[in-house]
């Protein structure tokens, strides 16, 4: 007899092969319908938003607390010292910029003669802190505690310490998940400040444990691109706004291909220790995104 | 009743921590998978059905913050979940090698599979290097958690387990 037809005045109960069995069924129709759509995203993430963040929040504000009552019994007499020869910089930074700030009237004249304002304009960003990190090892994520309800939506960008961090790839009403650029899983295209050379930026397990990135298909025939030479998110990428610093060159080879190059970056911003970082409410416009 | 609540709020806490603190108590990078631990001892104290049910919310639970698609941490997980349930008939809460070994098998083949669909198949073949910096090293992470979790785990099911004793037995 069948294990699941029910007799009279017993519980029914589904034998775990089964269970198996039509959850099996369930997660891989999951995967195909998720993999090119985005339906469930919405009721699940508003439904663990609010049972799972909570308690997130409220370990990351403990922690943080901790971390801060402990820095500060440490950095007491660093800053100490620090303070004394800070003040010495900053009298002859103030002189500086005064210097400076003269030139900044000439460069806006020139700016607005050549019609340049609008490129170089302040783009709108929200603080947010990390509340936690990826349950994993493989790829490297992070949630932070703002989300919909803050304006925020899938593919802002991310930075912190003035430094490119990664995107928004998920948002519930007060979480969204920031995948960073050293992930595994990432591409940025990327081009050189100095020549304005593209090429893709990408994270890798392996290097993210020296603290750097990838960098693959440099075209560079004329040989110009330097160790130490800024890189920053080029004008052609679809999810990156415009001239975000990513970091710095550290080391370039030529491929077998003889044509482009590859090498490592030093990020910008240090991975390890970011605690807050700035969201980018302005998204990159892009050809599919014209008015409707 | 009593048993879904306290497994959920197990689920919950072990996720939230595994994102949070032990993110601070990372040894090279590598955190350990509370997660693994709480659904193969769920698997081999409880049967195969709950450890298929833990392992299957755990992995939604991962999926939805930081998969990239829903299903995927849930089906492995999920049976792993199976997998352990298998061997409760083998189970004595005295022994803590079965445990410990179940556990380990457990994180090892969780880490190789999800190499092998994430990594390999995007053309990144140095499994050696991927398996000493961290497979192996999760795998070991996740023993000397075990050593502090599962105990905790173990009491919470003798406690309710007692509990539904005492109940079907006023029933009858």
């Amino acid at each position: 007899m069948s294990p699941v037809i029910k007799r009279k005045g017993e519980k029914f109960t589904l034998p775990s092969k089964y269970l198996l069995f039509i959850l099996t069924i369930l997660c891989s129709i999951l995967m195909l319908v998720t993999f090119g759509t985005d339906i469930f995203n919405k009721p699940l993430n508003t439904a663990v938003g609010y049972i799972v963040i909570p308690f997130q929040q409220g370990i990351g504000k403990a922690g943080e607390w901790l971390s801060n009552r402990s820095d500060e019994l440490v950095q007491i007499r660093i800053l100490l010292e620090e303070n004394a020869r800070l003040k010495d910089e900053l009298a002859a930074l103030t002189e500086e910029n005064t210097l400076l700030q003269q030139d900044k009237y000439e460069l806006n004249k020139l700016r607005t003669l050549f019609a340049l304002d609008e490129q170089y304009a302040q783009y709108h960003k929200t603080g947010a802190r990390i509340i936690s990190r990826d349950s994993g090892n493989w790829y490297s994520a992070f949630i932070i505690d703002k989300g919909e309800e803050d304006g925020f939506a899938v593919d802002m960008n991310v930075i912190a310490g003035g430094g490119l961090v990664g995107r928004i790839t998920s948002v519930g009403p007060n979480w969204s998940r920031v995948t960073s650029i050293i992930s595994d899983n990432s591409n940025v295209s990327a081009m050189t400040l100095s020549t304005e050379d593209n090429m893709t930026v990408s994270g890798d397990l392996k290097m993210m444990a020296e603290g750097c990135i990838a960098f693959k298909q440099l075209m560079d025939g004329q040989d110009m691109v330097r160790e130490g030479d800024k890189v920053v998110t080029s004008n052609i990428s679809d999810k990156y706004l415009p001239n975000i610093l990513i970091g710095y060159i550290s080391s370039i080879d030529k491929d077998a291909n003889n044509l482009t190059k590859s090498g490592q970056i030093v990020p910008a911003v240090d991975f390890e220790h970011l605690g807050e970082v700035l969201v980018i409410t302005d998204q990159k416009k892009t050809a599919d995104m014209a008015p409707e | 009743m009593l048993r879904k609540v306290i497994s959920a709020l197990l689920i919950i806490t072990c996720f939230v921590l595994q994102c949070s603190v032990f993110g601070k108590f990372a040894f090279a990078g590598i955190i350990p998978n509370l997660m693994i631990i709480l659904t193969s001892s769920f698997g081999f104290m409880r049967g195969e059905k709950e450890g298929l049910l833990t392992g299957f919310f755990c992995g939604l639970l991962n999926d939805i913050f930081f998969g990239s698609f829903l299903g995927f941490y849930a089906l492995l997980l999920m049976y792993i979940g199976y997998g352990n349930g298998k061997f409760s008939k083998i189970f004595y809460p005295e022994d803590i090698r079965l445990p410990l070994a179940l556990i380990v098998i457990s994180d090892l083949s969780y880490g190789i599979i999800c190499y092998i669909l994430m990594f390999m198949l995007r053309g990144k073949f140095q499994f050696t290097y991927y398996f000493t910096h961290v497979i192996l090293p999760e795998a070991l992470y996740t023993i000397v958690v075990t050593l502090f979790l599962y105990p905790v785990v173990l009491r919470v099911n003798k406690g309710l387990e007692a509990r539904e004793k005492r109940r079907a037995q006023k029933f009858v």
